[in-house]
């Protein structure tokens, strides 16, 4: 009897290789349930009493009130909501507007000090916040913007910038230069050529620049720390350490506050997972 | 070269001959370019405010120390540069930021390469995509709900970690984690790296899809088994992002301050303090901006550091491409 060529497994190998596979797939489902369980911890004991959560930790809670969850709700969480979402989305677009015009003049107009101009804004990225953390109190202060939103949506935009503008210009610099040149042909201006032709074409990178930029304002704590401290002004990240202080005692409330606070950006996650994907990709893969 | 398209602006207004339009040109063309630099100015602006500014003024402030009664600004030269490397909670915090390095790149670069590599090699496509994605939620959830969670997680009295170590009989390990100064540091490592592994995961599962199949199919031929093929293609296939993702780990490790003040704030005892707690807790509670100023400096020399060697490395493999 001959072996053909192509088939050098042996029944041992396979033996070997099915116990890996094996192996490698418990493994992972294990790990799956390692990340998963405390999720679901913290969003079930959103539905428990206090005692339930005390005595009974790993059951399944006894009713399905949304009481805590109303509850957390009314204690702050709906301003801290509110507060996150008009910073978020207001900076998100102020960082990707700018970034895209900035964009573009670094990838595809001629301007004197180009290379300088790109190494300053690029540049921007290897700076971390905490360095310009304490002048920036004296600034904001100065400026009147202290324990505003305005604060966390300048600094935010101004953070952000670098970032997004290193990933639209990488995709700006794909796109071939006939384009701008054929439409200069027909008479159309710069600002024609970016609104019109440029930037739909960038829509992909666009879309991940802004849930790159949601992920970012949505979960930040620094900033958000230091230049708010009234209550309507807080964001989540910072509101939920707040109640935390104030109903600590109270575990299910602040679980259900905790739950409230992840869902939003689990869901965009989950919906918009090529975009973020795609955003993850290009900003450390080029 | 002269533009022969009606269209084009600068031949529908220039008449007369070659010598006469060269200069206006000249001059027009400047004045366009420098009109282009209207694209930027705003993030010049905006960037140049916020981030170098402060940034530069800190090293003025570091300078500086304010007399906590009278309010009155001293210039003190390079004292509170002294005083750092005299402060032990400085080189703890130190100790702690490098032990976060080093724990981070082991699971989040070195584990996480290994994991992905176990995902991309399984065959159904939705279970690598569903294991992906399950694994990458922590890291979109913000680092205070995930730091409060732990935070329960290792409570004594209602925490799933000593109730589960009692359940299987190691009921003596179980300890308040945090609230010990030996364990504080590590519980919170340990919630990072639960955070994050499935976003290094994902990005070592993105650089693993772009090996060429190939190498792979020629090495089965060759009879190399599942773990050859891991060390002999995937790993060094990957190198560069393996590379880029331990400076990475390593400027976001010097960064850390979320999960820090969210679970333990510093303590106890300033065993869990690292350089962004200590300058938090200096500038902002104690009131010395000065020396804050300076913890922020340590900061901003490890990144740099790290940056420039980002930098480097991204152009180095830019012009071996």
């Amino acid at each position: 009897m001959t072996v053909s060529p192509i088939s050098t497994q042996t029944d041992g190998d396979r033996f070997w290789n099915a116990l890996g596979k094996t192996f490698i797939l418990s493994f992972l489902v294990c790990l799956a349930i390692v990340v998963i369980y405390p999720l679901l911890w913290m969003a079930l004991s959103g539905f428990k009493t206090n005692a339930q959560i005390f005595n009974e930790p790993f059951a399944f809670p006894r009713s399905w009130g949304f009481d805590n969850y109303v509850a957390a709700w009314n204690q702050g969480v709906r301003s801290f909501l509110f507060s996150s979402l008009v910073v978020t989305s207001a900076s998100a677009v102020c960082t990707v507007l700018i970034s895209a015009w900035t964009a573009y003049g670094l990838s595809r107009s001629r301007m004197p000090g180009k290379p300088l101009i790109t190494a300053m804004i690029l540049g921007g990225m290897m700076l971390s916040p905490t360095v310009a953390l304490i002048p920036l109190v004296r600034m904001m202060q100065s400026l009147g913007l202290y324990n505003t939103h305005w604060a966390l949506i300048l600094l935010y935009t101004a953070f952000r910038i670098p970032f997004t503008t290193f990933l639209i210009r990488a995709y700006m610099l794909d796109l071939p230069a006939d384009l701008d040149e054929a439409a200069r042909m027909d008479g159309a201006s710069e600002g024609q050529i970016f609104w019109r032709i440029i930037l739909p074409l960038c829509a992909p990178i666009i879309v991940s620049s802004v849930i790159l930029h949601v992920l970012f304002a949505w979960n930040e704590y620094l900033f958000a720390m230091i230049f708010t401290s009234a209550q309507d002004v807080q964001t989540l990240p910072v509101g939920l350490t707040s109640l935390m202080a104030k109903h600590g005692t109270n575990y299910a409330q602040v679980f259900a506050a905790m739950t409230i606070s992840a869902m939003p950006i689990v869901l965009l996650f989950f919906a918009m997972q090529k975009y973020f994907i795609r955003g993850l990709t290009e900003g450390i893969g080029k | 070269m002269v533009p022969t398209d009606p269209h084009f602006p600068g031949a529908a207004t220039s008449g007369g001959t070659s010598h006469e339009i060269c200069r206006p040109a000249l001059l027009r063309r400047a004045l366009i370019r420098a009109l282009s630099l209207r694209w930027v100015v705003l993030a010049v602006l905006v960037v140049g405010a916020f981030i170098y500014v402060p940034i530069i003024d800190n090293f003025r402030v570091s300078m500086t120390n304010r007399d906590i009664f009278t309010g009155e600004i001293s210039q003190v030269g390079l004292e509170n540069y002294q005083r750092l490397l005299d402060d032990p909670v400085v080189w703890r915090a130190l100790l702690n930021n490098t032990l976060y390095a080093g724990l981070s790149i082991v699971f989040q670069v070195f584990g996480a390469f290994l994991l992905a590599a176990m995902i991309e090699g399984l065959k159904s496509r939705r279970i690598r995509n569903l294991c992906r994605a399950i694994y990458f939620v922590p890291s979109a959830i913000s680092t205070t709900v995930t730091g409060l969670l732990f935070y329960f997680l290792y409570q004594p009295e209602v925490g799933l970690l000593d109730a589960g170590l009692t359940s299987i009989g190691l009921g003596a390990l179980s300890r308040p984690w945090l609230a010990l100064e030996d364990t504080a540091i590590f519980g919170i490592i340990a919630m990072s790296q639960w955070q994050g592994f499935g976003y290094s995961t994902l990005l070592f599962s993105i650089a693993i899809q772009k090996i060429p199949r190939e190498l792979y199919d020629a090495a089965i031929m060759d009879g190399a088994g599942p773990v050859r093929r891991l060390f002999a293609i995937t790993l060094p296939m990957s190198r560069e992002m393996t590379g880029l993702m331990v400076i990475v780990t390593i400027t976001g490790a010097f960064q850390v301050f979320n999960e820090i003040m969210v679970m333990t704030a510093g303590g106890p005892n300033n065993s869990s303090q690292v350089l962004g707690t200590w300058l938090y807790q200096q500038a902002f509670i104690q009131n010395e901006f000065g020396y804050g100023a300076a913890i922020a400096a340590v900061i901003f020399a490890v990144t740099m550091l790290t940056g420039a060697l980002q930098v480097w490395y991204t152009s180095k493999r830019r012009v071996k491409l």
